[in-house]
């Protein structure tokens, strides 16, 4: 099931990756597809975000979907477009990744990992009630954080 | 061209303010400020709301120690944040709490110059009493490094204290800048302790926040992008918005916060349910400005 789950999922990926390469920018393929990656993020954390700020009913199959999306999205092989040379200071406004994410002392790998044990924790509890998101959702919110306040710039 | 002329302003009158009755550095009253009995407790959300760790922990040392040593590069060069745990030789553990007071309440130091305004002093000084006096017992009681403070590395004519004098002249107000309307918690917490114009609003060519465009967005100190305008022309979140962002960092379309941001979240996570509530009605309440 969860490999069902899985393969949709990665299939459903390839297909939003390929649709904006098709798309006809002629922008940097890496930052497009890490844009993409975080707007899954993003896509799911809205689903239950919404139904912890009371502005959508709490649909336990729903929360539990969007839970085990983001625990899967943080198991993909992200090396191919996480790559050097595709920063700001290379590419300017079309991204808002700062050098420093590849600079030796990154630790964008380690925020990674707490990303991937916050949304497992998550995923446990995503079919208990919306009490029970409310609190697994705060370590997802400040790993995202964690990782946007040293490596990406403040919007222009 | 207006650069240059700025700093040939500046040194001109740098130079002569050394001497100057106007351009002091003030001190605020001794026996008053000794006689406050600080609590460390309340003192921690000062400290956590007034952010005052993300400028002075080691940038690659214990998160919890004031080292200092973290740099600011700014037009008129690099300040390096200065040890303020309470170490006896390199910190600030033989101070009296009088000193403590001079800095945050007038940004005069212990030997009688003024501080740099890159220290958000000019904020912190609406601090009450009550909350300098407890935020000053709270850091009592976290660990000492014995990390020796560095020098700021300034070019001529920033690197003399003497013309922060004329700064403070002509934009040092410990007056609030809004009217209070029934957000005068709020004010509080976002005018002192949590600063938040510091970086949300625009400043003139000397570093002085353009008080008529309160919040309206500016450069971000750190030097890279932008902070985002707050004024009810420019944010259409509501005040639940807001306060949801303060608690989580999460946006209402759930982004999550970045940059110098996410340190004030830090804090503002740790402020009570009603705090937070009134900060965002305070947000709501500001002049439409753009
Ligand atoms: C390991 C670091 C890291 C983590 C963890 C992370 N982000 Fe990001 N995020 C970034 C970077 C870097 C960018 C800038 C991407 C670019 O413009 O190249 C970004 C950009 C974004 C964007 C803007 C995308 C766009 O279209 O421009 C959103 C939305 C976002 N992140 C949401 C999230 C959410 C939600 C989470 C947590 C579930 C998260 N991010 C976790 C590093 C991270
Ligand atoms: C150290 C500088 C700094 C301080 C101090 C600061 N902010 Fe911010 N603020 C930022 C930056 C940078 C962003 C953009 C965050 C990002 O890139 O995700 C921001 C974003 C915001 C936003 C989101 C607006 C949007 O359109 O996305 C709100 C609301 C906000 N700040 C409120 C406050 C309040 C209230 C305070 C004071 C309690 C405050 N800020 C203090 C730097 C600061
Ligand atoms: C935006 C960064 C920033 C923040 C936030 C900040 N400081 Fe500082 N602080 C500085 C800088 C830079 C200096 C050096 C000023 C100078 O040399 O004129 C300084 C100087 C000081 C000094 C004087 C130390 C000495 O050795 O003379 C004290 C005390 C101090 N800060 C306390 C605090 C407290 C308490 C807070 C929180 C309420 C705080 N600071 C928040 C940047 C900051």
């Amino acid at each position: 099931m969860k490999f069902l789950l899985t393969l949709a999922l990665s299939a459903t990926i390839a297909a939003t990756a390929s649709t904006a390469f098709a798309g006809g920018h002629d922008g940097n393929p890496a930052v497009t597809a890490r844009k993409a990656h975080m707007q899954i993020y993003q896509h799911n954390l809205t689903i239950l975000g919404n139904m912890v700020r009371g502005n959508a009913d709490y649909d336990a199959a729903a929360a539990q979907a969007a839970a085990d999306n983001m625990v899967i999205l943080t198991t993909l092989n992200q090396s191919t477009y996480w790559i050097p040379g595709t920063t700001n200071a290379e590419l300017g406004d079309e991204t808002r990744t700062l050098p420093a994410i590849f600079e030796s002392g990154s630790t964008a790998r380690e925020i990674g990992g707490q990303l991937a044990a916050a949304t497992v924790a998550l995923a446990a509890v995503a079919s208990d009630g919306v009490e029970a998101i409310g609190p697994a959702l705060g370590p997802v919110g400040a790993s995202c954080t964690a990782c946007h306040r040293p490596y990406r710039i403040s919007r222009n | 061209m207006r650069r240059l002329l700025i700093i040939t302003a500046f040194g001109a009158i740098a130079t002569l303010a050394g001497g100057l009755w106007v351009t002091r550095p003030l001190t605020v009253d001794a026996d008053t400020v000794s006689a406050i009995e600080g609590n460390a407790a309340a003192g921690e959300m000062v400290f956590a709301l007034g952010s005052c760790a993300s400028c002075h922990t080691s940038p690659d040392g214990d998160k919890a120690v004031l080292a200092g040593g973290r740099e600011f590069t700014t037009d008129f060069g690099t300040f390096v944040a200065p040890n303020i745990s309470p170490d006896m030789l390199n910190g600030i553990g033989n101070w009296s709490q009088v000193d403590f007071f001079n800095a945050l309440r007038q940004g005069t130091s212990p030997d009688g110059k003024h501080y740099f305004p890159a220290f958000p002093y000019a904020s912190y000084a609406r601090m009450t009493d009550t909350d300098v006096a407890n935020l000053w017992a709270y850091m009592a009681t976290l660990p000492s490094s014995d990390q020796p403070s560095q020098s700021h590395r300034l070019t001529f004519p920033f690197n003399m204290r003497a013309g922060v004098g004329v700064w403070k002249a002509l934009y040092f107000r410990t007056a609030f800048v809004q009217p209070a309307g029934d957000t005068e918690r709020g004010r509080y917490l976002a005018e002192a302790i949590g600063h938040c114009a510091e970086c949300h609003t625009p400043r003139t060519a000397l570093g002085g926040l353009q008080n008529n465009r309160w919040m309206a967005g500016a450069p971000d100190p750190s030097g890279k992008g932008k902070t985002p305008g707050l004024s009810p022309a420019q944010l259409k979140w509501s005040a639940d918005d807001i306060a949801y962002y303060l608690e989580t960092g999460l946006t209402p379309d759930f982004d999550s916060a970045g940059g110098g941001m996410a340190a004030v979240i830090e804090g503002t996570s740790k402020l009570p349910p009603e705090d937070r509530a009134a900060i965002a009605a305070y947000i709501k309440a500001l002049p439409a400005t753009e």
